[in-house]
């Protein structure tokens, strides 16, 4: 992270300020019941859920902190959320 | 020119010399009347920038954040609880190293509710990040306005500087004040110029998180700025003593030290009290000085140390106490001296709070009873006992 005094930023800073590293638990996609009703990447607070297929989704893990909404509101309970461990 | 003039007022004038762009205050209590007569001065088009009326000291301090980031000189002035709801946007201010002159006119904070003299407003903000300047009289308070804005825009330093004043004797007291022109002030305090502001053209962010990979970094060059001030303290206070012939000490000013074998260290308007008592104390052969610090942040911890080595006996009167450590003053005086091949006696003295009278023989008789007492914890002087009981007799009845 570049930084110059009192943090004053340009724009587009988060492409390069990763800001998932304080994530305790990450969801893992199942791949296996998905319907494709995009709940999901709905409503993802940080906007890091992506549709790689028509039932196929996945997260973007530098940005994501490990909420867990995606998890709770999957209708057909296709994600785990799963420890992060070093 | 010398007028006869109100502080509040002197600040008021002093601030309008210094060609702020956007001042914001909260006008109710606990206020005083510098944004009064600031907000005066703005309907008689006598401050030209502009005069923001807000809800609440937390939107004044926000109003001020925001200015300053577009690139605006800004100000305001609060007091006592007003300074406190400030708080987190005035911790804002200085870590994001945004250059502001903010007078606090000193005073006491609920409970019990009381808005008179003492310096717990300011004590509260201490680690806030904020330059803090203590005026002496009604004329140090003005110069320090003139000094605050040119030493808070330093490109080294790009700090809020905040300067206190008592609240009521010295906001609410009329003394001659020796008030400069425009065009002297001009000269003394360029316009100024940010190195980063918003604009459309160029966009950046102020305020960005910044997670455990930098924020040591970000806090560490706010240290490293509050550092630098020492030398743009003392560089800013030479320029106006040599523009305008007034000087009242760099980071400490000291009176009647040369042979003074016991000094009372004190801030604020008991500084003059004090001096009326040192020079009754003289009269009867008793060898006493004073130092008085007038920059509290940075902590002058060297200018203190070469004032009070050769010294026996340190008496601190603090006019606010860190519940439970004490008075604050004498607490960082005896932290300067630890590991000094020579130590004073230090006794921390609490005096005057919510607005209690310090009169010279609340003076006279801590001094007369310096000898007697060991080095001991911060000391209540002159409580009323009898206040307090008659109180605990009372909660009895109920």
């Amino acid at each position: 992270m570049s930084l110059n005094h009192g943090a004053i930023l340009k724009p587009g800073s988060s492409r390069n300020n990763k800001t998932g590293n304080w994530r305790n638990i990450r969801p893992v996609y199942k791949h296996d019941k998905c319907t494709g009703c995009t709940m999901c990447e709905r409503i993802c607070p940080e906007g890091v859920i992506f549709q790689e297929d028509k039932k196929k989704f996945n997260v973007d893990l530098d940005y994501c902190k490990g909420c867990g909404i995606c998890a709770e509101e999957c209708p057909v309970k296709d994600i785990d959320m799963v420890p992060e461990e070093k | 020119m010398r007028k006869y003039i109100e502080g509040s007022m002197a600040v008021a004038e002093a601030v309008v010399l210094c060609n702020p762009n956007v001042i914001s205050a909260y006008p109710i209590t606990p206020q005083t009347h510098i944004v009064e007569d600031l907000s005066q001065m703005y309907a008689n088009a006598e401050f030209k920038g502009q005069f923001v009326n807000v809800e609440s000291e937390f939107s004044a301090a926000s109003v001020c954040l925001g200015a300053v980031v577009t690139g605006a000189r800004a100000y305001t002035a609060t007091t006592s609880q007003g300074l406190l709801l400030m708080s987190e946007v005035l911790f804002n201010m200085a870590g994001m190293r945004l250059p502001l002159v903010l007078t606090c006119a000193n005073r006491a904070i609920s409970a019990p509710i009381n808005i008179w003299t003492d310096h717990s407003d300011a004590m509260a903000l201490r680690d806030s990040g904020f330059i803090q300047l203590y005026a002496e009289n009604n004329q140090e308070a003005a110069d320090l306005h003139y000094q605050a804005y040119k030493i808070s825009e330093d490109d080294s330093v790009r700090l809020p500087v905040m300067v206190n004043m008592d609240g009521f004797l010295l906001t609410h007291s009329f003394e001659p004040v020796d008030m400069p022109t425009q065009q002297e002030v001009n000269e003394f305090l360029p316009p100024y110029k940010p190195q980063h502001y918003l604009d459309v053209k160029r966009p950046i962010t102020f305020g960005s998180m910044v997670g455990e990979d930098g924020y040591m970094e970000v806090r560490y060059n706010l240290e490293e700025a509050m550092k630098n001030s020492f030398a743009v303290i003392e560089k800013v206070t030479k320029e106006f003593e040599a523009k305008f012939g007034r000087k009242f000490g760099i980071f400490i000013d000291t009176y009647k030290m040369e042979d003074a074998e016991t000094v009372i260290v004190a801030m604020g308007s008991v500084v003059g009290t004090i001096k009326e008592s040192i020079d009754l104390m003289r009269a009867n052969g008793i060898k006493v000085g004073l130092m008085k610090v007038r920059t509290f942040r940075p902590f002058p911890k060297k200018a203190i140390v070469d004032c009070l080595k050769n010294i026996k006996n340190v008496i601190v009167i603090d006019r606010a106490s860190s519940v439970g450590a004490g008075g604050i003053l004498a607490t960082e005086i005896r932290s300067a001296f630890y590991g000094n091949t020579t130590t004073p006696k230090v006794n921390s003295y609490i005096v005057g709070l919510g607005g209690r009278d310090i009169t010279i023989k609340t003076i006279t008789d801590i001094v007369g009873n310096f000898a007697n007492v060991k080095v001991q914890d911060s000391q209540f002087v002159e409580l009323d006992h009898k206040y307090m009981q008659a109180g605990d007799d009372y909660l009895k009845t109920i």
